[in-house]
């Protein structure tokens, strides 16, 4: 006659996963990697000295003072953002129209200048309205919305076509409309 | 029901990551609209900027954190390569760094360590930002 198999007790067993159960739940934290994303200049030695004027119409200046100022084309600005991010649009596609504004979207310049007493909350909140216009724009052309589109630019291998379709990829390469935006150094009159 | 217990449990261990630095400065993330996700993850690192949170200690000027240490920006370099060694050889120019920086920090630090970033040739930065709410 067979020795009958030992039980373990399992009542318990659901005490003990809902227990670790929480444990995890407490624990993880959902990894956030999300932000605004720029590529910075090579590296300053690199870079030739170059003096090259650009013609002021070409360039859009926005600059912000260790106060959290915001001067854009040398004047103070009391629009709001939206008015800037809508501002900022109607330079990159001027394309001569206006003999103040820029000659094309390829020559176009948003030149961003703070100084080392900004806070980083008013630099964040600039670049971002200086960025949606650019993705409003590539957004535009290939007709899905702002957020659809930066979904593409996150992931420019699944979506090649259309990013490239968006920001006018050339022939030889380059964009109809690059973002050419350019974050100078801070000066140095706060801190 | 215990069956339903279990698959949450291997659900939550399998995505759990343990956080490994615990963060020493302060971080009140800004808020922006235009937000973009990263796809490798693997090829992200951190850098934290902040006022340390024991001021007692390490006074109140913003901080640089990598890892667990505190660094100069000089030493910014030297953190990317490291960094970067431990990424795959092909994929080392990919590297991308994302700075955590907290809402009251000054431009001038994270100008410095940009600048740093640039002489490293980690040209890929994120601004670590949340979601502003009430617009999509």
């Amino acid at each position: 006659m067979p020795r009958p198999t030992p039980d373990i007790p399992n009542a318990s067993m659901a005490d003990i996963a809902f227990l670790l159960l929480v444990f995890f739940l407490v624990t993880t934290t959902v990894a956030n990697i999300k932000g605004l994303s720029v590529g910075l200049p090579p590296p300053p030695e690199a870079q030739e000295q170059q003096d090259i004027k650009i013609p002021e119409r070409n360039l859009f200046k926005i600059q912000v003072n260790s106060f959290d100022n915001l001067l854009v084309e040398g004047e103070p600005w009391t629009g709001t953002n939206d008015e800037l991010t809508e501002e900022i649009k109607r330079f990159i596609l001027n394309n001569g129209a206006d003999p103040e504004s820029s000659d094309n979207p390829q020559e176009a310049i948003v030149s961003y200048k703070t100084d080392r007493g900004t806070s980083h909350r008013k630099f964040i909140e600039i670049l971002d309205v200086i960025q949606k216009a650019y993705y409003d724009i590539y957004a535009e052309r290939v007709g899905v919305t702002n957020e659809k589109w930066r979904e593409i630019a996150s992931d420019p291998e699944k979506y090649k076509d259309l990013y490239d379709r968006g920001r006018g990829k050339l022939p030889d390469g380059k964009l109809e409309i690059p973002m050419n935006l350019s974050i100078a150094e801070p000066t140095q009159v706060g801190q | 029901m215990p069956d339903v217990v279990f698959m949450l449990l291997f659900f939550f261990m399998v995505t759990t990551q343990m956080r490994d630095t615990s963060i020493m400065v302060q971080q009140r993330i800004p808020q922006a609209t235009q937000l973009r996700s990263l796809q490798r993850k693997t090829l992200v690192k951190y850098l934290y900027i902040g006022e340390p949170r024991k001021i007692e200690e390490w006074g109140k000027e913003p901080k640089i954190q990598a890892n667990d240490v505190f660094i100069q920006p000089r030493e910014v370099i030297q953190w990317v390569n490291q960094e970067k060694s431990t990424l795959d050889e092909s994929e080392r120019d990919q590297i991308t760094v994302a700075l955590k920086v907290d809402n009251e920090t000054k431009r001038g630090i994270i100008a410095d360590v940009e600048t740093e970033l640039r002489k490293a040739n980690a040209r890929k930065l994120l601004y670590s930002t949340n979601l502003k709410s009430g617009e999509f």
